[in-house]
């Protein structure tokens, strides 16, 4: 085995996840780290995302993608922290040792702690199932939005999407740009996944209607689409009979949710959460594996990139604990009803903490209460409440009455 | 153009290419004819890829004896060509009284058309084997396996054309006129000659016949889909599981197949359809294919499907009709250097191989063969980054910069192995035919992340401009231009 390369931190992945962490860990004295990042340059998916409203939480102002990465680079540059793009990490065990790849060779780091950091990927036809034929004109929203804005490639001229996630209906916008004909977009659920501003700006502004409880239940076309059968679905999101409408169209875009990639996880032993598909992590964002951490969408979907930031600055803190030894044990667990998850879903109740979480349904003033031992401990009051939306409570210490596990439910108020 | 052979195999499919390779251990000018793009288009890939063992088929039968034979030599083929294959060994389950009955006659069949490592086992001994399996008892076949169906139909192909078989893509035959112990084969490009056609045309086989003024034939084609389960669960299921299989139809039933590379296979259904290409798949059926296979295999969730497609059997017996057609391999009556091979379904693929010798057998009888003294029946496939140790990675690494460099990441590819694929030896270039040459866009998030990175090297390395990237056949193009 060639020379293992020690290290006291190494990430693995320099989107906005690994670079904040990166950039926070070296500004509290942790030189001895490591980026990893298997593209050409940093900055993960942001470098694909050039639409703005980056930024508006982490900075107060808004930016494009592009833009909000390059804070983060400029500022890992100016820290000199190690970078090594073109760089994939292909295998990872429980004992932190890292094993990576690029044209210079294979590179194995052996760790102290590592970070996580390695974002999500999309859904497709075949984790929906959708039935039809198989023509070329398929498309991820996330791999249009690669073709068209990082390869300068247009894939088509009339556009169907299917599911209101928002880099569905932010190609939308980008489609209609850059002349093609977007007919609608069709979201089976009752409510759009994607956030409000994104069916205003775009959609609404350029006349794209959008259907809910509508799916596409045929495909057509043998060599390219040719169109697709979309049907109404009841309230079970089940199809109703001889509602099919055939759309023509050359092209669908796949907008229909994204997966948390945990396949280096696994490799480790890192228990995952079913419901967030992303490790289950304490309030110092450490996985089951002790010396692995994890934030930004590797860990859960997130809405804002700036919460991205946010969480990776926050692990850099627990990290840092980790590496003096001075994390205090967490063992007070967090179960949920009728919210879809919590972050983080277990904590040590010695300091005070946020939590994390999306509903499962739309709401309207709606209580979120906090509960243990049969008592609600915190509690707080959302207007409005959407899936789409990462809503965060805060829970005080103070507030708790012992070490048992707690309890997140949603009332009405 | 015009071009004269002393072969003219009509069809890429595995038993065209295979019938190409053996052919080309002898002195003959070979010429394959494909209408699409590439090798395995159609029927040699959309199958489960198990390596048969013979005993589903009628005693006596063509369809039997090729399997054996076909199931026994492939050590010796899967070496030649570099195909991986692995003999996991298959259960058949029962659950009741008939189904026992039914195991029984099928040992015995097995057992008569000369399978070895036949036996009935129980329960206990199902869960040793295959602890996700259900069933109460099962016949287990020691012989069977599982074999990857690109690598052998690309390595019979590639082999054929390395040891002289020139191959032609994007040629559909139209029409066939013989006169003065000449055929001329026209297709929609050119005129090709030749003194023997082989026809192996697998769903076009009974039109091609028509050509040679066969009119008996008539293939129906019948539908079988599928869905491919992630890799994550690979080790639920060891080996291939099929239920009892249904006599009425002589199907095989909906079993569950672990493909070479560790995905799970669900399927095949088997329903009639009126075009010979319509390979789409239904609600009706993935459905069924859940409903079905749950029974043997409980462990059919959605977050596990990362896949569907379908294939399409060349039956040559209707709907109506159902029961056992066995292959059709003979010389016409009219002409006799015309051979037809029809009806080649499953077994077809185990039985590739035997199909082509008794082509070679069937030319026998007419002329004196002339062995090749240079024939070459090696085929290597490029080295695969994700089957070595970090050792041997390191090495390849070292040694070639481009085996550092991961394309594809969920199922590891190189872009030295994408590199390879694009100059494959037979000249193919559309991005299933490096899908299928170096598994890259074949893993869970299905060319999410390598398929921008495919069609740039695509371009780039055969200079073609962004509209004339094709995923598959004509017309299958991905982009309409550049963006301004």
């Amino acid at each position: 085995m060639p020379n293992i390369i020690r290290k006291q931190v190494v990430i693995i992945g320099g989107g906005p996840a690994g670079l904040a962490a990166a950039v926070e860990l070296k500004k509290n004295g942790i030189s001895d780290l490591i980026v990893l990042e298997r593209e050409k340059q940093p900055g993960g998916i942001l470098r694909q995302c050039i639409h703005d409203g980056f930024g508006l939480t982490r900075f107060q102002e808004t930016m494009s993608g592009p833009e909000y990465a390059q804070r983060f680079i400029d500022e890992v540059n100016t820290l000199g922290i190690e970078i090594v793009t073109d760089t994939t990490v292909i295998d990872l065990t429980a004992e932190k040792l890292v094993t990576a790849t690029s044209s210079k060779g294979i590179i194995f780091y052996q760790a102290e702690a590592i970070i996580l950091a390695m974002g999500c990927r999309e859904r497709t036809r075949g984790a929906l199932s959708i039935p039809g034929s198989r023509p070329a004109g398929v498309f991820t929203a996330g791999v249009v939005q690669a073709y068209i804005n990082l390869k300068n490639l247009m894939v088509g001229r009339e556009v169907v999407i299917l599911g209101s996630g928002d880099i569905g209906m932010i190609m939308a916008r980008r489609m209609t740009l850059e002349g093609a004909k977007v007919k609608a977009v069709f979201e089976i659920l009752p409510y759009a996944s994607g956030l409000p501003r994104n069916i205003e700006q775009c959609l609404n502004d350029y006349n794209i209607p959008l259907y809910l409880n509508h799916t596409i239940t045929e495909i057509h076309g043998k060599a390219r689409l040719t169109g697709v059968t979309v049907s109404e679905v009841d309230e079970n999101r089940q199809v109703l009979a001889g509602s099919g409408k055939f759309y023509a169209c050359d092209t669908l875009i796949l907008s229909v949710g994204l997966i948390p990639e945990n396949e280096l996880s696994k490799k480790a032993g890192v228990e995952l959460d079913p419901r967030t598909k992303g490790a289950i992590v304490d309030e110092n964002y450490q996985t089951s594996v002790s010396g692995i951490f994890a934030a930004g969408n590797v860990l859960h979907v997130h809405d804002l990139v700036d919460f991205v930031s946010l969480e990776a600055e926050n692990l850099a803190h627990g990290v840092l604990h980790y590496l003096k030894n001075s994390l205090p044990p967490c063992v007070i667990a967090i179960t949920a009803d009728g919210i879809s998850h919590t972050i983080p879903q277990r904590i040590s109740g010695e300091r005070d903490i946020k939590l994390f979480f999306r509903v499962r349904q739309p709401q309207q003033n709606c209580m979120i209460e906090i509960q243990q031992d049969g008592k609600t401990i915190a509690h707080r009051k959302f207007q409005k409440a959407l899936p789409a939306v990462m809503e965060q409570i805060n829970l005080p210490a103070i507030k708790l009455t012992s070490k048992n596990p707690i309890k997140v439910v949603v009332k009405d108020a | 153009m015009e071009k004269n052979y002393d072969m003219i195999i009509i069809g890429a499919g595995v038993v065209g290419n295979a019938v190409a390779r053996e052919l080309s251990r002898y002195q003959f000018s070979i010429a394959v004819l494909e209408k699409q793009h590439d090798v395995c288009c159609e029927t040699s890939a959309r199958n489960s890829g198990v390596l048969h063992a013979g005993f589903n088929n009628k005693t006596g039968s063509k369809m039997a004896k090729l399997c054996v034979e076909g199931n026994l030599g492939f050590d010796q083929l899967a070496a030649e060509l570099d195909v991986p294959f692995k003999r996991t060994g298959k259960i058949v389950v029962g659950f009741d009284g008939s189904d026992r009955e039914q195991l029984e006659q099928l040992k015995a069949q097995g057992e008569a058309n000369g399978v070895p490592g036949l036996s009935i086992i129980e329960r206990a001994q199902i869960k040793q084997i295959a602890p996700c399996v259900e069933g109460n008892f099962a016949m287990f076949s020691a012989m069977t396996g599982v074999l990857d169906p690109f690598q052998l139909t690309i390595g019979l192909a590639e082999n054929a054309h390395h040891n002289g078989a020139e191959y032609f893509f994007s040629q559909e035959v139209l029409a066939i006129d013989f006169s003065d112990g000449i055929y001329t084969v026209r297709t929609n490009k050119a005129e090709f000659k030749s003194r023997w056609v082989i026809n192996a045309a697998g769903l076009q086989a009974d039109k091609i016949a028509a050509m040679l003024g066969v009119d008996d034939y008539q293939i129906y084609p019948c539908r079988g889909e599928y869905f491919i389960l992630d890799q994550q669960i690979s080790s639920f299921l060891p080996l291939p599981a099929y239920p009892v299989p249904n006599i009425k139809t002589g199907g095989l039933g909906i079993h569950l197949t672990p493909s070479i590379d560790g995905n799970i296979f669900v399927g095949p259904s088997a329903d009639y359809i009126d075009e010979w290409d319509d390979y789409a798949t239904t609600q009706e059926v993935m459905d069924m294919l859940i409903k079905d296979g749950s029974r043997i295999f409980p462990y059919l969730k959605r977050e596990y499907f990362i896949r569907n497609f379908s294939g399409i059997r060349p039956k040559l017996v209707s709907k109506t009709e159902g029961g056992f057609h066995d292959f059709v391999i003979e010389r016409c009556q009219e002409t006799s250097h015309a051979i037809n091979l029809i009806g080649i379904e499953s077994p077809g693929l185990t039985a590739s191989t035997p199909i082509a010798r008794q082509v070679v057998r069937l030319i026998e009888e007419e002329e004196k063969l002339q062995q090749k003294a240079n024939f070459d029946p090696i085929r290597k496939r490029p080295v695969c980054f994700r089957e070595q140790s970090h050792d041997e990675q390191a090495k390849l690494a070292a040694k070639n910069p481009d085996y550092g460099e991961i394309i594809c990441r969920c199922e590891t590819i190189t872009k030295a192995e994408v590199l390879a694929a694009i100059h494959n030896s037979l000249g193919v270039s559309t991005i299933a035919g490096i899908k299928y040459r170096c598994r890259a866009l074949m893993g869970r998030c299905q060319g999410g992340y390598c398929q921008t990175r495919i069609a740039d090297l695509l371009m780039k390395e055969k200079h073609l401009r962004p509209e004339e990237v094709l995923f598959n056949r004509d017309g299958s193009y991905l982009f309409t231009e550049r963006v301004r």
